[in-house]
């Protein structure tokens, strides 16, 4: 026989909680936030070690997916090349919606120190980004700190609805 | 190496440049000095014409007519043994006589010996693969061709080998600017969204160093978050870092600093 431990004089004497269907929705998507593959650079050494044993992002619920379509969030973690700008719009385009970007680095912000030719000036001139990581490189403290903002971000938005255009085009 | 100069008193002589100031050079040497090298520049001499050669850290530098240098690696890699093609590339002296120079790096692994083969070309002059003797020159042909639009006869694949296909421009030339000329700055923007999208999205901002804490569009100052766009005055509201929300999430309860426990001892 199961021993009933459930405690009913407690919570109203029901073993419920009562919650909107927009926490529910966003507790699960902030908790189960698949990122894409993206180190472009240095960056992505540290994006892989905070996904390896030491800093360990599957307890966030953060695990790496190669393929966009199976991802919610993409890091873009390092120097986006004037060359490979038209493939991070396809793949941000073949993520589904609700679909987020952390911008890693000072390279993926603002071109950083390669201030040259050959060098998109910060990736938010070609996708939309949520979070801008400094740092060259950040430490994985620091993307673990930015993937619980984004979850915090993520809690605080409306789940029901369809998201905004983050900009204009 | 430069020479040191003491930079405490730059602002002394700010316009000062040493006009009959000559770059040192590394000393020449003549081949006869090295038996090796004599011989074979000898048996050079016999097929083909030697404008200059000399003898520079102990590598022999060979200077040859652009026409025939399929013929001279080819001479030089099954007569004389120099069995490998180390480096192959071009350098930009079209501001001072027009030319490109051409320097073929080749190396021998039994005579333990290194030979620079060097020519010059005019600058819409194309010269002849050597892609059939050595492998290594395919691609270095094509970033020869890709960063100062040297171009190739015969190469099997002759297309840009670093930058995309669609590029303008030959990026390692001298004239070409560092932050890139119209097209390279708009490359990106005009590629994805269309030449349309200039306004909306914008000039690529250079300088990385410029800070605007009143600039809510771009980056917020840490600790002081505001929505994008909002106003920044000076009094900007402080928002401590906080790791939760306020109020906790549901199903997890909100960490309160006073009645967690620190554990000082992990062996307890």
């Amino acid at each position: 026989m199961a021993q009933h431990k459930v405690n009913y004089a407690q919570d109203g004497g029901l073993p419920v909680a009562l919650t909107t269907i927009d926490k529910v929705v966003n507790w699960g998507r902030s908790n189960s936030l698949w990122a894409l593959t993206y180190g472009l650079a240095c960056c992505g050494i540290e994006m892989m070690a905070s996904g390896a044993s030491r800093y360990d992002f599957d307890r966030f619920g953060t695990i790496f997916r190669a393929s966009p379509r199976q991802s919610d969030v993409m890091i873009v973690a390092g120097t986006l090349t004037k060359k490979h700008a038209e493939f991070i719009k396809r793949l941000y385009d073949q993520m589904t919606e609700p679909r987020w970007v952390i911008s890693m680095g000072s390279c993926a912000n603002t071109g950083g120190m390669f201030n040259t030719y050959a060098t998109v000036q910060g990736v938010d001139r070609v996708i939309p980004v949520d979070l801008y990581l400094p740092g060259c490189a950040p430490r994985p403290e620091t993307l673990q700190y930015g993937v619980m903002l984004l979850q915090q971000k993520i809690r605080a938005q409306k789940a029901g609805r369809a998201q905004k255009p983050k900009r204009l085009i | 190496m430069r020479a040191y100069k003491p930079k405490d008193d730059v602002q002394k002589k700010p316009y000062y440049t040493d006009r009959f100031w000559v770059a040192p050079q590394v000393p020449k040497y003549d081949v006869e000095t090295d038996e090796v090298f004599a011989k074979d520049l000898a048996a050079l001499k016999e097929k083909f014409e030697i404008l200059e050669a000399y003898i520079q850290v102990e590598q022999m530098v060979v200077y040859i007519n652009p026409e025939d240098n399929f013929e001279v690696i080819k001479f030089f890699k099954e007569e004389l043994s120099y069995d490998q093609l180390s480096e192959l590339s071009a350098i930009d002296w079209l501001a001072k006589r027009g030319e490109f120079e051409i320097f073929y790096q080749l190396l021998s692994m039994n005579k333990r010996k290194r030979v620079r083969v060097k020519m010059y070309i005019k600058e819409d002059q194309a010269i002849e693969s050597v892609e059939k003797l050595f492998r290594s020159a395919d691609w270095s042909e094509r970033e020869m061709y890709d960063m100062f639009g040297v171009k190739v006869n015969n190469h099997p694949f002759m297309k840009r080998i670093l930058m995309p296909y669609d590029w303008q421009g030959f990026p390692l030339r001298k004239s070409y600017p560092l932050q890139g000329d119209e097209f390279a700055q708009w490359y990106e923007v005009d590629k994805i969204y269309g030449k349309e999208a200039r306004d909306i999205i914008g000039p690529e901002l250079r300088d990385t160093a410029r800070i605007d804490r009143y600039d809510s569009e771009r980056f917020a100052r840490l600790g002081h978050e505001v929505p994008r766009g909002a106003e920044v005055k000076d009094d900007d509201p402080i928002n401590p870092q906080e790791y939760q929300e306020e109020g906790g999430v549901f199903l997890i309860k909100k960490l309160k600093k006073e009645s967690s426990v620190v554990i000082d001892d992990p062996q307890r």
